[in-house]
C-alpha cells in the first residue's frame, strides 16, 4: 500500500496575465489509501491545486502523475474520463443537482462514468449503502435536493464522491457551511467510508484544527518552493 | 447521449414556468405557418374541385376569371347575359357532350338562387368526377319547386315541403322580395364541399315565372300575376348568365372554345377552369408570399425568444453545469445536453402546434364552408405539411445550438469553480 495515486513534480501553475506562479511545487505525495490533510490560507491556491489534480486546469511546467499517468499529456477529454473514473469531489458548498432527488444526486457519476458504475456492482444498492451509512434516513432519498439542510447536502456530496470507489477523493472545505459538532461527526463518516472504500482522502482546509485523525497533515504553504 | 435525456428533461421541467410560455409562442408560431399553408391549399383544392367535370365555361363577353367567379363560385354579381340561341347552339354543337344553363340573380336570405335544367342533376361533376345525390327528395319538376344545397337546408334548418320566398339581388337584404310567389323545398343535395352546398336551385321556368311582373330589375307599376296563373304565359327561358360545358373528348376543348368565341349571334366568352384558376392563383400569389414570409417571421422570432430564454438561464445555471463537469460530464455532454433541451422544447412546441392546428381546422370548418364553400381536405396532419415541420425541426435544432455553444464555452472556462 505505499505506491502513490498522486505525486506532484516540479509543478509550476501560473493563471494567464500573471507574472509570479500561483503554485510552484517542487515535490508532493499522496500514498494509496492515505487519509492527507492540507492545510492553506484562503488565496493560497488550494482550489487551484484540486482543479489541477482534478485535470480541469494543466500547468504550465512540471508533472502531475495520478495513478501513473501524466494528466497534462492527456487530451482534455482523455482528463474528463479520467476525472470520473478514479476521483471523487466534495466543494465547500452547492454540490448537488437542485431538481435531481437525493438518490439521482449519488447516481450522477455512475451514469457519466461505467468504471464507477462497474465498480458500484448494483449501481442503487450501493447508493443506498452509502446514503445509509452517512446517516441520511431512507425517507429523504427522494426529495429533492433542494429540501436538504446543508449538513445533509454534504453527506450526499460524500455518498457521490464515494460511490464507485474512486481512488482518490478531493474535498475543498466541506465543512465549512456546518457548525463545529457536526463538522466532526461529518469527517469522522467522511473518513470511516474513504477507508472501507479504500480511497486516498485529499482534504484541503484552512482550519487546523480539523487535522485531528488524518494520517498525515501538510501546508500548502511549506509545499511551495522557497522564492529566493 | 440518450443517458443524458432525462436530466434534460429533469432540468428543463426545473424551469417549466418560463420555458413554458416560449413553448407557447413556438406552438403558434407553427400552427400560424400550417394554417396559412393550409388554407391557401384548401382553397386552389376548393376551387378546382368546383368544376373538376367541365371542360368549358361560356358566358357573355367578360373577363375569363369574373365569368368563373360569377358562374361556378357565386361570388360577385353577373354583368351580362347570353341568349337562348346561344344555349340551343351550344348544346346542338358535335362536340358537346352536355350543357348545363345556369341564370344567377337572385338569392335566399344571402344564399344565392341558381336556376337550371335536369341536365345539372345528370351532368355536374364535383371532386374526383362525382355527380350529384341526393340526401332527400327528388330534383324540381315544376315551374315552384326548389332543390337545396346541403349547406342551407343545414343552416336554415329546411327540410322537404318548407315553403320559401326568394328576394331579388343578392344578399340578406329584405329590400325587394318575390313573396308573391313562394317556392315548394321538394329534394336536398347531398354535401359535396363545393358551392352547391350553399345554392337554392330552381328551374329557368321558375326563374322566368317570378320576373313575369318585372321589368329592368324591378316589380312593374300597377301589374300583378298571381301563381296560379303564371302557366298561361310562355315561360320558356330567353336568356341565362353562364353555360357549363362538357365535351366528348377533352381533346377538342381548343378547337370548341375558338368556335365558341366566333360565334355570329352575339359575342361570347368560352373559359378553361384551369386556365382561368391558373391566373386567380398567379393573382394571389403576391399575397400568399407576404403570407408565407409573415409566418416564417413569426416563427423565426418565437424560435430567437426560445434561444434567449434559454441563454438567459445559462447564468443561473452555471453551478448545475460546474456540478455536472465535476461528477464526468465533459464540455460536449454539457453542449448536448444544452442542445437537446433546445431540440426537446422544439419538438413539444411543434407536438402543441400541430394539436392546435387540427382543433382550429376542426372549430374553423362550418365557418369556411358557409362563407367561401371550402371544407379542408383533413384535418389530420398531411403528406405536404411534413418538410414545413422537418424546416421548423431543423432552423429549431440550429437556434438552440447557440446558447448550447455558450454553455460549452462557459463550462470550458469555468472548470469545477465557476466565478459567479
Amino acid at each position: 500500500m505505499s505506491e502513490s495515486v498522486l505525486s506532484l513534480e516540479n509543478l509550476v501553475f501560473r493563471w494567464p496575465g500573471q507574472g509570479t506562479a500561483c503554485l510552484d511545487i517542487p515535490a508532493f505525495q499522496v500514498q494509496a489509501g492515505e487519509q492527507l490533510f492540507l492545510q492553506g490560507e484562503s488565496g493560497s491556491g488550494k482550489s487551484t491545486l484540486l482543479n489541477l489534480v482534478a485535470g480541469v486546469l494543466t500547468p504550465a511546467q512540471g508533472r502531475i502523475l495520478a495513478l501513473g499517468r501524466d494528466l497534462g499529456r492527456l487530451g482534455g477529454s482523455a482528463r474528463d474520463r479520467f476525472r470520473v473514473d478514479h476521483v471523487g469531489l466534495i466543494f465547500q458548498q452547492f454540490n448537488l443537482i437542485p431538481y435531481l432527488s437525493v438518490l439521482d444526486n449519488v447516481l450522477l457519476p455512475t451514469r457519466f462514468s461505467p468504471r464507477r458504475r462497474h465498480r458500484a456492482g448494483d449501481p442503487v444498492r450501493a447508493a443506498a449503502a452509502l446514503l445509509g451509512h452517512l446517516d441520511l434516513d431512507e425517507a429523504l432519498w427522494s426529495r429533492p435536493a433542494l429540501q436538504l439542510s446543508v449538513g445533509q447536502q454534504q453527506r450526499v456530496a460524500a455518498a457521490r464522491a464515494l460511490i464507485g470507489q474512486p481512488e482518490i477523493i478531493l474535498a475543498d472545505e466541506p465543512t465549512s457551511a456546518l457548525d463545529a459538532a457536526r463538522q466532526t461527526a461529518f469527517l469522522d463518516l467522511l473518513r470511516q467510508e474513504c477507508a472501507a472504500a479504500r480511497s486516498a482522502l485529499l482534504f484541503v482546509s484552512h482550519d487546523l484544527r480539523l487535522s485531528a485523525g488524518f494520517s498525515r497533515s501538510v501546508a500548502l504553504a511549506d509545499l511551495q518552493r522557497d522564492t529566493p | 447521449m440518450i443517458h443524458l435525456l432525462p436530466l434534460a428533461l429533469k432540468s428543463a421541467w426545473n424551469r417549466r414556468a418560463t420555458l413554458a410560455l416560449t413553448l407557447v409562442a413556438v406552438a403558434l408560431a407553427v400552427a400560424l405557418l400550417l394554417g396559412v399553408e393550409r388554407l391557401r391549399q384548401d382553397a386552389r383544392t376548393g376551387f378546382a374541385q368546383a368544376v373538376s367535370g367541365t371542360d368549358l365555361v361560356v358566358g357573355a363577353r367578360a373577363s375569363p376569371l369574373q365569368l368563373m367567379l360569377y358562374s361556378v363560385y357565386r361570388l360577385g354579381e353577373p354583368t351580362a347575359t347570353m341568349d337562348w340561341a346561344s344555349v340551343e347552339y351550344l348544346a346542338g354543337h358535335p362536340a358537346v357532350a352536355w350543357a348545363i344553363p345556369l341564370s344567377l340573380g337572385d338569392s335566399h336570405r344571402g344564399f344565392p338562387v341558381v336556376a337550371t335544367n335536369q341536365a345539372y342533376f345528370d351532368h355536374f361533376r364535383h371532386g374526383d368526377g362525382k355527380s350529384l345525390s341526393f340526401s332527400q327528395g327528388r330534383p324540381f319538376a315544376s315551374v315552384f319547386e326548389a332543390v337545396l344545397g346541403a349547406e342551407v337546408a343545414g343552416r336554415l334548418g329546411y327540410a322537404s315541403g318548407h315553403a320559401i320566398v326568394l328576394n331579388h339581388g343578392a344578399g340578406a337584404s329584405l329590400a325587394v322580395g318575390h313573396d308573391d310567389k313562394p317556392f315548394t323545398v321538394v329534394g336536398i343535395l347531398a354535401r359535396t364541399g363545393t358551392p352547391v352546398d350553399r345554392s337554392v336551385h330552381i328551374s329557368l321556368e321558375g326563374m322566368e315565372a317570378i320576373h313575369l311582373d318585372w321589368q329592368g330589375g324591378a316589380p312593374m307599376a300597377g301589374l300583378s300575376i298571381p301563381a296560379q296563373h303564371v302557366t298561361k304565359f310562355d315561360l320558356s327561358p330567353k336568356s341565362v348568365t353562364a353555360v357549363l360545358v362538357g365535351l366528348k373528348s377533352r381533346a377538342a376543348v381548343f378547337s370548341v372554345q375558338r368556335q365558341v368565341e366566333a360565334y355570329r349571334g352575339e359575342p361570347l366568352s368560352a373559359v378553361l377552369p384551369g386556365v382561368a384558376l391558373a391566373r386567380l392563383w398567379d393573382l394571389m400569389a403576391t399575397g400568399e408570399q407576404v403570407l408565407r414570409v409573415m409566418s416564417g417571421l413569426v416563427l423565426a422570432v418565437s424560435l430567437a425568444g426560445l434561444a434567449a430564454v434559454v441563454l438567459a438561464s445559462l447564468n443561473e445555471r452555471r453551478r448545475e453545469l460546474a456540478i455536472l463537469r465535476s461528477v464526468g460530464a465533459r464540455p460536449r455532454d454539457i453542449l448536448a445536453l444544452l442542445t437537446l433541451e433546445g431540440l426537446v422544447l422544439v419538438v413539444l412546441g411543434l407536438g402543441l402546434g400541430i394539436l392546435l392546428l387540427f382543433l382550429l381546422t376542426w372549430g374553423a370548418t362550418p365557418w369556411l364552408q358557409t362563407h367561401y364553400g371550402l371544407a379542408p381536405e383533413s384535418i389530420l396532419l398531411r403528406g405536404q405539411e411534413l418538410p414545413w415541420l422537418g424546416l421548423v425541426l431543423a432552423v429549431g435544432f440550429l437556434s438552440s445550438l447557440l446558447p448550447a455553444w455558450r454553455a460549452y464555452r462557459l463550462s470550458l472556462a469555468d472548470g469545477l469553480t465557476p466565478r459567479i
